[in-house]
């Protein structure tokens, strides 16, 4: 098992540990994870799987928990629109 | 593509913090045949959060010693009575039971006040569970603040791993603080855990009587302001970590009919809730922690398994737990105060942006879902239902399956290419 994960958060390449979860690499990253209704930007909240806040878009399919969620090699991470 | 998986225990247990794995190890090892299931990876729950901790893995072996079948899935739907259904990554778990243990454990009361809804203002467990989840807190300023003991063990979590703690905001007055320590004395254990806090936390600023008033920054959180008995200070700060003590987690033992009294599962002495064979221990019959979890868990197993007698030997330990959970309720209560924290354009309900001005213009929790959609989004009221109770109130509704957004596939219980769209319950 590879010691980091490269992968991409809004199209730009970022190195993470492996282990973190995506919700981590948005924060390392400094990217919103979602855009609520009113257009506003959400970071996680709960970090357990509650709340939903930290729901992103991951090789083009929107609406996964970063918080439940390992970031992997090649990852495509986008803020959940 | 998912499959279903079709499984059948004389006892399952819904949930893999301290309660569920006591209540399964007890079961098991008096010969029942028993699965638990938990959202998450790992067992151990939110207070152990995998099987780092000496304690967990202690568990950990013993349902593996006892062949418990562990299984990993979010329970959203009884489709028929003695089954239920559960997601899990690319599979759909129907398990049937005779008996079934609810050990769904709690979350963290998030209240709104204006700026709450900053990304790195997030819930103090919340900020913690990232930590633990490999965010570098290290040079980072938290401010810590709500209420509960929660509080304590975070900021020294966050400090030990390099954070900067300007101060730590409890809205309990000091002469409930201290009513609790008297509270402590009959809990030698409790105070040593005290004491290594206050040890630990010698550096940082503790404030009672305290609470947030407002965050605010662009694009996240900067700066926050706090109201410490009347006297307004802002602190420039990266996070916000903020929460008001613990809710439980009824919204499955509600689903199954389980008559609930002020908020928590109702339960009888051998820990059995108004329906029958199916039991209820941990967090969500009174918010006690992990020693209360544990011996309610390991009572509720016993009783499964049809050991009365042994399980009536813990109901001591039990009394004096559950008055400890009593104190914890009284010294954490929170004030009216915090009632008037949200300015009329503050977000209350997070998932479809609802604003206070909007719900307080209805007169129940239903009207108010009815009118503005608050509490359906994806959450289902998860966040904004016990804050709502809290400012207006209101009594929580009753839930409809699926009681988590769940696939469309496994909504219709078929193999079928992974759908992408979110179906959320209680749509009227």
């Amino acid at each position: 098992m590879l010691s980091q994960v490269t992968m991409t958060v809004n199209g730009a390449q970022i190195v993470v540990p492996s282990g973190t979860t995506v919700a981590v690499a948005m924060a390392i990253a400094g990217q919103a994870c979602r855009t609520s209704l009113s257009g506003e930007p959400r970071g996680p909240l709960c970090g357990i799987g509650i709340c939903f806040e930290c729901r992103v878009a991951i090789n083009g399919r929107p609406h996964n928990l970063g918080c439940r969620i390992l970031c992997e090699q090649g990852m495509d991470v986008r803020t959940n629109e | 593509m998912s499959k279903v998986s079709g499984r059948r225990f004389d006892i399952l247990v819904v949930g893999g913090g301290p309660a569920g794995m006591a209540a399964a190890a007890y079961a098991a090892e008096h010969g029942q045949r028993v699965g638990i299931i938990d959202d998450n990876a790992a067992l151990g729950g939110q207070i152990w959060r995998g099987q780092s901790e000496p304690a967990a893995s202690k568990w950990a072996e013993r349902l593996r010693s006892s062949g418990v079948t562990v299984l990993c899935g979010r329970v959203f739907q009884q489709p028929e009575p003695c089954t239920l259904l559960a997601e899990g990554e690319n599979i759909l778990h129907e398990l049937r039971y005779e008996k079934l243990i609810l050990a769904t454990g709690a979350r963290e009361r998030l209240l709104p006040f204006p700026g709450w809804t900053l990304p790195n203002v997030m819930g103090a467990g919340g900020l913690q569970a990232m930590v633990k989840s490999g965010f570098p807190i290290r040079g980072k300023r938290v401010v810590v603040a709500g209420t509960g003991p929660l509080l304590l063990a975070v900021a020294a979590y966050l400090q030990k791993h390099g954070a900067e703690i300007p101060i730590i905001c409890e809205q309990a007055s000091w002469s409930r603080l201290a009513r609790f320590s008297m509270a402590l004395l009959g809990h030698p254990g409790k105070i040593v855990q005290a004491l290594q806090l206050k040890r630990e936390l010698a550096s940082a600023r503790f404030s009672a009587n305290s609470w947030p008033v407002a965050a605010s920054g662009e694009g996240r959180v900067e700066k926050v302001t706090i109201s410490q008995t009347g006297k307004i200070e802002t602190f420039p700060c990266d996070y916000l970590a903020c929460g008001f003590h613990l809710v439980p987690n009824v919204e499955l033992p509600l689903l199954l009919g389980c008559q609930i009294q002020n908020g928590y599962v109702q339960v009888d002495d051998f820990q059995r809730t108004t329906v029958t064979d199916v039991f209820c221990a941990g967090e969500p019959t009174g918010i006690g922690g992990v020693e209360s979890s544990l011996v309610e868990g390991e009572i509720a197993g016993l009783t499964a398994a049809g050991r009365i007698a042994e399980a009536s030997s813990f109901f001591g330990r039990r009394g004096k737990l559950r008055r400890f959970a009593r104190s914890l309720d009284r010294t954490f209560r929170l004030r009216p105060e915090l009632n008037s924290l949200p300015a009329p354009e503050t977000i209350v309900c997070r998932c479809e942006d609802v604003r206070y001005s909007h719900l307080r213009e209805h007169k129940s929790w239903r009207a108010a879902k009815l009118q503005t959609r608050c509490g359906m989004g994806p959450c289902q009221g998860r966040i904004c239902g016990p804050a709502a109770q809290f400012l207006f109130k209101w009594n929580p509704d009753s839930v409809r399956p699926p009681i988590f957004p769940v696939r469309v596939e496994s909504m219709a219980g078929l193999s079928a290419p992974a759908n992408l769209e979110l179906t959320t319950g209680g749509r009227e």
